[in-house]
C-alpha cells in the first residue's frame, strides 16, 4: 500500500514513502517539513493549501500525491530566491497585507500565478483570481493593494 | 490610569538581558491582530529602547502573568497599561541605580536607546544591561513612577510594521498547526452527527488492519483514533463503523425566535430613566419594531488544532486558546491534576474572533495523549469546526418608541431576548470533550453575560427603559464572538432610530445629533458625514430604477464608554435579483490615544468586512437534529468580488486613554447597510442576513401594499 514516490519540490528531488491516495498537502507538511501550505477545508474550497504546480496555483488538500508525477512543485518558502523574498512576498509585507496570516499562503501563491499569466491585471481580474481564496479576518483591501504593488515590483524586476 | 495589579512584581513583566535585550511578559496572546507589535511599542517607548531590542513573551503559563482571556478589545487598555506602568517603574529603578553609580542627580541624567548618561558629561554613561548585570529588579510596580508625556512619544503612535509578518509571508512555522514534537502521533475525532446523539455501537474490527493505527480511544460519547501518520488517522476515522442515535434537540428554524422568547427568562433592567409610561401616554406618535438576528459561526479559516504531551501526572499543551490560565485550570480539572502540573504554551492559531474550537481541541489532545502515552496532535475537520464550535447566539429585539409633536423621541423602550454569550471553559464541564466523556450536555452557565453590551444607546432620550431577558436554553452551543451582543443590539438600535427619523421626515444624521451631547461623539458622527459627502435629506430617496442606490448611517459608542464609531454605507440594490452590492463604507473612529495607526486601520477594515459578511450572507442553518451549515458552500462568507471600497478617518486623541480597536467597528456595519437599503428602496429589513431572497421577498411585499 505504501509506495516510494518521487516529488520535485522547490527545485529538489525527494523520495517519499506514502500511500498513493495521500493528499499532497500531508506529504509536503509532514514528510518534507514544508509549512507554507495550510489545511483549511480539505475540500478545495478555501485556498489555504495552495501550491504552484508548474505555474498553476493548485489546491493540495485533496490532490493524490501519486497524481503529481515529477511536475515542479513550488511552495511559499520555495518562492524565495537565495534568501530574498519574491516580489509578491515583498509586496504583501510592504502593504502589511495580513491579520492572522493563515490565508496568506494561498493569497501569495494565487497572486504569483496570476501575475505570471497576466502581468498587468485589472481590478476585476484580480478579484476574480482571488475569489477562491477565503480570508476571514477581512484583509481584502490590503491584499488587493499588495497585488497591485506586486505587479509594480515584478515589472521592475523584468526591466 | 490605574494599574491592573499595583502590587505585582516588576520582574513578572520586564527583564533586562545582559545582551541589552528587553524581554516583556504579557499574559495576553496574539490572535492575529498585531498586539504583539503594539505591546512591544509601548514597552520600547516607556523604556527608551529601540523597538527591535524588545522581545515579547506571551501566553505561557510557565513564564507570563495570568491575564485571563485575550478578549473584549482589552489587550491595549489592560495589558498595555500594565506593561506601560512596569516599564516606567523599570526606567525609574534604573535611573536611581545610575544616579548612585554615576554619582549624579536624577536631574543630571538622560536616557537614550537603553543607556543612561550624565547629560553634561556624556563620557559617564551606563547601559541598562550594565546597570542590571543580568539581575532581577526585586521591586514591585508601585503605580507611582513618572510616565512619559504622550507628546514626547516617538514609537507609540507610529505605524511600525508587524513583527510577525516576515515569518508568515515566508511560510515559516508559526501556527499551532505547525507544531511538531518528537514521537508525536496524529489523531482525528469521530464525533456524533449532532449534539446530544448517543453512541449505540462501535465496531473496532472495522479498522483493525489499517496501516499506522495506534489506538481507537472510546470513552462515553468521545471517540478518537490515533495513528502514526496524519492521513492514516483521517482514513481510520472515516472507516470506523459507529452507530449513533440522534435526538430532536433544536426547534425548527422558522420557530426559533418564538422558541427563544417562550422560555422563562432572567430579566435585568439596565436603564430606567424618567417615567416611561407617562412619556408614552403623552407621545403624539408611537412606533414598534422587532429585529431578529441568527446564530453566527466564527468560521476560522484554519480549523482548531492542538498538541498535548501527557507524561505521568504532568502535561504540556500547545494551544491557540484565548485564555492560557483559564484553560490550564479546566484541563487540570479534567485530568484531576494539580494546575501547576499543566504547562500551557500559547501558539498562534488562525484568527478566531472569539471562542472557536481551540479550547475543546486542546482537551481532545490531552485525553488522547494520556490514552497512548505519547504526544498527540489533533486537528478538527472543517465540518467539525462548523458543527461544534460555539456560535454567536441568535437574538430578538423589540423596540417601542414615542415621539413628541416635533418628531423627537420622548420615550424609548428596548427589550432583548438572548442566551448568555459567556460559556468560556473556566471549568472543565464547559469543554465539549468533557461533555462527550460524561455523555452529558453542557450545564447552563452560572451567570449570564454579554447580551447587555450596547443594548443601551448613548442617545439622551428623556424617558427610557432597557431590559435584557436572558434565555436559559440557547439550543445551539453558544459562546463569545467579537463584540458579544454589541453588534446585534446595535443593529436593532441603529435601525430603529433610522425608522423614527424616516417616520418624521428628518435627515438620519441630524436626527441622531439631536440626542448626542458628548463633543467627542458628535465629532465622530460629523466626521463620518463629512468624509462621505453626506447629502442632508430624509430617507428613503424612493427611486424606482432597476438599480436603486442608497446611503445609510450608523453610530455607536462601544460598550457605551469605549471607542466611538460611525459608518456611512453606500449600496446598490438590484431590484430584479434582490442582490445588495455594498459599494463603499466610510468610517470615522475615535479610540483615544492610537498606539499604531496602521494596526488600528487593519482592525477597522477587518471588523467592517467580517461584519458585512455577517450582515449580507451569514446564518447558521439547522434542522431539528443537527446543524446543516457544515462547509463553505452551506456557510458562505464574503469574497473579494463583494468587498467594497473602505475609507477610514482616524481621530487621534493623544491626551485620552488608549481604547481597544479589535471590536468597535464590528457593530455599525449591519445597521448602516440596512439603513442604506431602506434609503434605496423603501424596504426595511429587520432580520439579517440581507440575502437576495429576503430582499426580493421584502420588495414584493412592499409592491403589494403600495
Amino acid at each position: 500500500m505504501s509506495d516510494q514516490i518521487i516529488l520535485v519540490v522547490n527545485g529538489k528531488r525527494h523520495t517519499v514513502q506514502a500511500a498513493d491516495d495521500t493528499p499532497l498537502l500531508y506529504v509536503l507538511r509532514n514528510e518534507l517539513g514544508v509549512t507554507g501550505p495550510q489545511y483549511g477545508c480539505g475540500e478545495e474550497a478555501c485556498g489555504a493549501c495552495m501550491v504552484l504546480i508548474g505555474d498553476q496555483a493548485t489546491t493540495s488538500c485533496k490532490l493524490p500525491v501519486s497524481r503529481v508525477g515529477t511536475s515542479r512543485i513550488t511552495t511559499l518558502e520555495g518562492l524565495m530566491e537565495e534568501g530574498e523574498l519574491h516580489p509578491v512576498q515583498r509586496a504583501f509585507l510592504e502593504e502589511q497585507a495580513s491579520q492572522c496570516g493563515y490565508c496568506l499562503n494561498g493569497m501569495i501563491i494565487s497572486t504569483a500565478a496570476l501575475l505570471w499569466k497576466t502581468p498587468h491585471p485589472s481590478d476585476v481580474q484580480i478579484r476574480q483570481a482571488l475569489d477562491g481564496n477565503l480570508c476571514r479576518c477581512g484583509s481584502h483591501p490590503r491584499i488587493l493593494r499588495a497585488v497591485h504593488r506586486a505587479e509594480a515590483l515584478s515589472a521592475e524586476r523584468e526591466d | 490610569m490605574a494599574a491592573r495589579k499595583p502590587d505585582a512584581w516588576l520582574d513578572d513583566w520586564i527583564a533586562i538581558g545582559t545582551d541589552g535585550m528587553v524581554t516583556a511578559f504579557s499574559g495576553k496572546v496574539e490572535l492575529g491582530t498585531g498586539v504583539r507589535t503594539a505591546l512591544a511599542q509601548i514597552v520600547a517607548e516607556e523604556l527608551d529602547v529601540p523597538l527591535e531590542r524588545v522581545r515579547m513573551v506571551m501566553g505561557d503559563t510557565a513564564l507570563t502573568p495570568d491575564e485571563g482571556y485575550t478578549a473584549g478589545s482589552m489587550t491595549i487598555s489592560s495589558s498595555g497599561t500594565a506593561l506601560r506602568l512596569a516599564a516606567a517603574e523599570a526606567r525609574r529603578a534604573m535611573l536611581e541605580m545610575a544616579s548612585e553609580r554615576l554619582d549624579a542627580t536624577l536631574e543630571e541624567l538622560s536616557v537614550q536607546e537603553g543607556a543612561i548618561t550624565v547629560t553634561h558629561d556624556p563620557q559617564r554613561s551606563l547601559t541598562y544591561a550594565e546597570l542590571m548585570g543580568g539581575k532581577r529588579f526585586n521591586l514591585r510596580v508601585t503605580d507611582q513612577a513618572p510616565l512619559k508625556p504622550p507628546e514626547t512619544y516617538q514609537i507609540v503612535g507610529t505605524s511600525v510594521p508587524r513583527e510577525d509578518l516576515p515569518r508568515k509571508v515566508a511560510g515559516q512555522p508559526v501556527f499551532i498547526h505547525d507544531v511538531r514534537v518528537p514521537e508525536m502521533l496524529h489523531a482525528r475525532l469521530v464525533r456524533p452527527p449532532s449534539s446530544g446523539a448517543k453512541l449505540m455501537a462501535m465496531d473496532e474490527s472495522s479498522v483493525k488492519d489499517m496501516p499506522g493505527l495506534v489506538k481507537v480511544v472510546q470513552r462515553g460519547d468521545f471517540i478518537g483514533v490515533v495513528a502514526e501518520r496524519e492521513e492514516q488517522a483521517i482514513r481510520a476515522a472515516r472507516q470506523l463503523h459507529v452507530q449513533w442515535q440522534a435526538h430532536r434537540v433544536y426547534p425548527r428554524m422558522e420557530d426559533l425566535y418564538r422558541a427563544l422568547r417562550e422560555q422563562p427568562t432572567e430579566d435585568r433592567v439596565l436603564v430606567e430613566q424618567g417615567n416611561l409610561e407617562q412619556a408614552f401616554a403623552g407621545a403624539t406618535r408611537q412606533a414598534h419594531a422587532t429585529y431578529y438576528q441568527p446564530y453566527h459561526a466564527h468560521a476560522s479559516i484554519g480549523p482548531s488544532c492542538a498538541v498535548a504531551d501527557v507524561q505521568g501526572d504532568r502535561v504540556t499543551v500547545w494551544s491557540s486558546t484565548q485564555g492560557p490560565y483559564p484553560l490550564r485550570g479546566a484541563l487540570a480539572e479534567l485530568l484531576n491534576f494539580p494546575a501547576d502540573n499543566v504547562h500551557l504554551i500559547h501558539v498562534e492559531g488562525a484568527g478566531c474572533y472569539g471562542q472557536n474550537g481551540s479550547d475543546d481541541v486542546a482537551a481532545d489532545a490531552v485525553i488522547l495523549s494520556q490514552a497512548v502515552g505519547r504526544p498527540v496532535r489533533v486537528l478538527w475537520s472543517r465540518a467539525e469546526e462548523f458543527l461544534w464550535e460555539p456560535k454567536s447566539p441568535a437574538m430578538a429585539v423589540e423596540l417601542h418608541g414615542g415621539l413628541d409633536s416635533q418628531g423627537s423621541v420622548v420615550a424609548w423602550e428596548y427589550q432583548v431576548w438572548s442566551p448568555s454569550h459567556a460559556r468560556r471553559p473556566r471549568v472543565a464541564n464547559q469543554l465539549l470533550t468533557a461533555q462527550l466523556l460524561a455523555g452529558e450536555p453542557a450545564p447552563t452557565p452560572r451567570f449570564s453575560y454579554g447580551a447587555e453590551r450596547n443594548a443601551p444607546t448613548n442617545y439622551a432620550f428623556p424617558a427610557q427603559r432597557v431590559t435584557v431577558h436572558y434565555v436559559p436554553d440557547s439550543f445551539l452551543r453558544v459562546s463569545s464572538f467579537r463584540s458579544l451582543g454589541g453588534s446585534k443590539n446595535t443593529f436593532a438600535n441603529e435601525s430603529f432610530i433610522d425608522e423614527l427619523a424616516a417616520a418624521v421626515g428628518a435627515d438620519p444624521i441630524e436626527y441622531r445629533l439631536r440626542y448626542l451631547h458628548d463633543p467627542r461623539e458628535r465629532a465622530v458622527l460629523a466626521a463620518a458625514a463629512e468624509k462621505a459627502d453626506w447629502e442632508s435629506r430624509p430617507s428613503p430617496r424612493t427611486s424606482e430604477s432597476a438599480l436603486a442606490d442608497g446611503r445609510g448611517v450608523a453610530f455607536a459608542r462601544y460598550e457605551n464608554d469605549q471607542a466611538i464609531v460611525a459608518c456611512v454605507a453606500e449600496v446598490q440594490v438590484e431590484r430584479d435579483t434582490g442582490v445588495v452590492r455594498v459599494k463603499r463604507l466610510v468610517v470615522a473612529h475615535d479610540c483615544g490615544l492610537i498606539i499604531n495607526p496602521d494596526g488600528v486601520r487593519n482592525q477597522i477594515e477587518g471588523n467592517l468586512i467580517q461584519s458585512l459578511s455577517r450582515a449580507l450572507k451569514e446564518e447558521v442553518e439547522f434542522d431539528e437534529t443537527r446543524i446543516t451549515s457544515v462547509d463553505w458552500g452551506t456557510y458562505p462568507i464574503l469574497t473579494f468580488s463583494e468587498v467594497p471600497a473602505i475609507e477610514i478617518l482616524l481621530i487621534d486623541r493623544p491626551d485620552q486613554p488608549a481604547l481597544g480597536a479589535g471590536e468597535p467597528a464590528t457593530v455599525i456595519t449591519a445597521p448602516a447597510v440596512a439603513n442604506a437599503i431602506f434609503d434605496a428602496t423603501g424596504i426595511r429589513l429587520r432580520q439579517t442576513a440581507f440575502t437576495p431572497e429576503r430582499v426580493r421577498e421584502a420588495l414584493s411585499e412592499r409592491g403589494k401594499t403600495d
